[in-house]
């Protein structure tokens, strides 16, 4: 119990930091906001004064009150759920645009870390087994390279020939938005399924070496484990002995990061979605920094920072739970 | 000979602060260490040669191009040709050269950025294990709450913020990415520290500051040097991604902003795949060399991990290569 209350009062103190951090990051930064929308917004016609006075209350930025006035507003704000106005889409609150572009990111994430960390599980499991086999010699360096591969890189790559060359997919977006109006009919579905195919399998290619190594690792120590011996030597099947007395044990790490990697699946796929121009909240925030609007920059942020903190606490309850040595006293 | 890059431009920095004899020698005994590390490892030995290689081009590279990176000329788009190995963009700069200027701006820039993030976790990790106590408890706090934010987005909205230019982009990824090395350092710190050799130290009346740089610290070398090659793998891959979103300096010649300029100017639509497949691949191999030297040293830590029949060796060789 003492663990899990420590556990919270860090998250509680993390997420205050991440809060703390996105109030401050804008106001010590040397680029003013207001003046990089002022100087956009004159290329286009005329600005007065009062236009920038509206801005700056705009972002809070009101030099009129002190800083700590501010920073208790913000928070004030950020309690209710009100983060502030986009410029890009002026006058549409943030919260509305983050609303409708996390559910794309939750959907691809979601399907492509649940089918990596199945495969790559499977395959450091097996690789493990046939340790210095062909297989192990050949896939180990392979998924290795892979792993390297800058992330933006591959998913250009096979852009470039899935959808440029070959034309199998479409280039971008995250349906056929012309044609097909959202909503749960066949021809949205499998639009939805064709656009979301490339993104993922990229994701799923870069992230299943880390995967596959981890288990294999893990997998190598727990087969010189003596329980394995002692299957092996009851002459269990060795479908039975890799399964149920190797790879049950030695997936325990992998679990924790499947958790933190459910968490990372707001944030993590970030330069996916803006090769594929994927409609979540990657390529929001692309957009977003862009086009200088600041207010939908920090509240992305804080979106993928606390999306990330809630899914690290579940893990570590998770580890807790799967590991009672965890439980007790020796909690660091 | 190229082999000698990687152990050489870590110990650079703690080779700078040593006037005394024996840190010397415990010094040249590590690296002593490190090489013997890197000859006996088959894949330490390929990837230091693929980094090595990286490192001789960015450095004498440049001297050797005959075309400017940002010269532009009236040759739009043209394919690879004798004239232009890696043909040019839609003003006609020449990609090859890019290329090459390019690779000293990224394995440098990528190489000290690594090395920046290790000194700051070196000294974050090393001070907190060693004096406990209240500047523990901060420094952990501090390390494992920049362990659990994200640091690819954290990286994006500084960058976003603050003016454009490789500093700032280095800055940022020291700021969000020295805490994971720390930690390891610092538990590493933290058994050091009931050792004879420190509480000798201590009793003769050295300084504190002596102690933990000049006795601890060449203890945890190998450690430092690990942590230094698996951070510079994530700084290259960080950088060039920070680079394509368009938060660099755009007008300076390196992969990441290669690849940056080529997605603004639709070279994907257009099939110019002469841009943007070789500052990737080059992202890539770098990164695969480096991966390559941090399996081997993982080898090396953990036997249970070695291959056992050595005469599976040669396969293994072959697949590496």
């Amino acid at each position: 119990m003492r663990h899990v209350i420590r556990r919270i009062l860090f998250y509680i103190c993390a997420v205050w930091v991440a809060v703390t951090l996105d109030f401050f990051i804008p106001r010590l930064a040397p680029g003013d906001p207001v003046a990089a929308i002022m100087g956009k917004m004159s290329q286009k016609g005329y600005v007065t004064p009062a236009m920038q006075q509206t801005l700056s209350a705009m972002f809070g930025l009101n030099t009129n009150d002190p800083l700590w006035v501010q920073y208790f507003k913000y928070l004030g704000n950020l309690l209710h759920g009100n983060l502030g106005n986009s410029i890009q889409y002026f006058p549409t609150p943030v919260a509305q645009i983050i609303g409708q572009d996390i559910g794309w990111s939750i959907m691809l994430g979601g399907v492509a870390v649940v089918i990596s960390f199945f495969i790559g599980c499977l395959f450091g499991m097996i690789v493990a087994w046939k340790r210095n086999t062909l297989l192990d010699t050949v896939l180990s360096p392979v998924m290795n390279f892979l792993s390297a591969i800058p992330y933006f890189w591959l998913a250009l790559l096979t852009l470039y020939i899935f959808s440029y060359l070959l034309n199998w997919f479409p280039l971008s977006g995250g349906y056929d938005s012309a044609n097909i109006d959202p909503g749960w009919t066949f021809d949205f579905v499998s639009s939805v399924i064709q656009h979301t195919f490339l993104p993922a399998l990229t994701l799923i290619i870069s992230s299943l070496a880390g995967w596959m190594l981890t288990m294999r690792n893990s997998m190598i120590t727990t087969l010189s484990e003596d329980y394995v011996l002692m299957a092996k030597a009851k002459g269990l099947r060795e479908g039975r002995v890799m399964f149920w007395y190797a790879a049950r044990n030695a997936v325990l790490p992998n679990i924790t990061g499947f958790a933190i990697a459910i968490g990372a699946i707001v944030g993590g796929q970030l330069l996916t979605e803006m090769v594929f121009s994927y409609p979540g909240i990657g390529y929001a925030l692309l957009q977003a920094v862009n086009q200088q609007d600041y207010a939908m920059i920090q509240s992305v942020f804080l979106m993928i920072t606390l999306a990330v903190l809630g899914a690290n606490f579940l893990a570590d309850m998770l580890y807790a739970f799967l590991d009672p040595r965890v439980r007790q006293e020796r909690s660091a | 000979m190229k082999l000698q890059e990687v152990p050489h431009s870590t110990s650079a920095a703690p080779a700078a602060l040593l006037p005394s004899d024996p840190l010397y020698v415990r010094l040249l005994d590590g690296l002593l260490v490190i090489w013997r590390a890197m000859t006996s490892s088959r894949k330490v030995a390929v990837g230091s040669a693929i980094v090595g290689i990286f490192v001789v081009v960015g450095l004498f590279g440049p001297f050797v191009m005959t075309y400017d990176p940002n010269a532009t000329s009236h040759l739009f788009i043209a394919p690879p040709s004798a004239a232009h190995w890696l043909g040019t963009t839609v003003v006609g700069e020449d990609i090859f050269s890019q290329l090459v200027n390019g690779t000293r701006t990224s394995v440098f820039w990528g190489l000290g950025t690594g090395l920046l993030v290790t000194l700051l976790s070196v000294v974050i990790g090393l001070v907190g294990g060693y004096f406990g106590g209240w500047v523990d408890d901060v420094l952990t706090l501090l390390t494992n709450v920049s362990l659990v934010l994200p640091a690819l987005p954290l990286a994006i909205v500084l960058a976003a913020y603050f003016p454009r230019g490789p500093l700032t982009i280095s800055l940022v990824i020291v700021v969000t990415n020295w805490a994971w090395q720390a930690r390891v350092l610092r538990s590493q710190t933290l058994s050091m520290r009931s050792r004879e050799f420190v509480t000798a130290a201590r009793v003769s009346g050295e300084s504190t500051w002596r102690i933990i740089f000049y006795e601890i610290f060449p203890n945890e070398i190998g450690l430092v040097v690990a942590g230094f090659v698996s951070t510079t793998i994530y700084v290259v891959l960080t950088w060039a991604a920070l680079e394509f979103l368009g938060l660099g300096d755009g007008t300076i010649a390196s992969w990441g902003s290669m690849l940056y300029w080529a997605q603004q100017a639709g070279a994907l639509g257009g099939g110019l795949w002469w841009w943007f497949v070789p500052p990737g691949a080059c992202i890539a191999i770098l990164g695969a060399g480096l991966s390559l030297i941090n399996f081997g040293i993982d080898e090396i830590a953990d036997p249970r991990l070695r291959r056992e029949h050595p005469v599976k060796e040669v396969k293994s060789e072959k697949a590496v290569a």
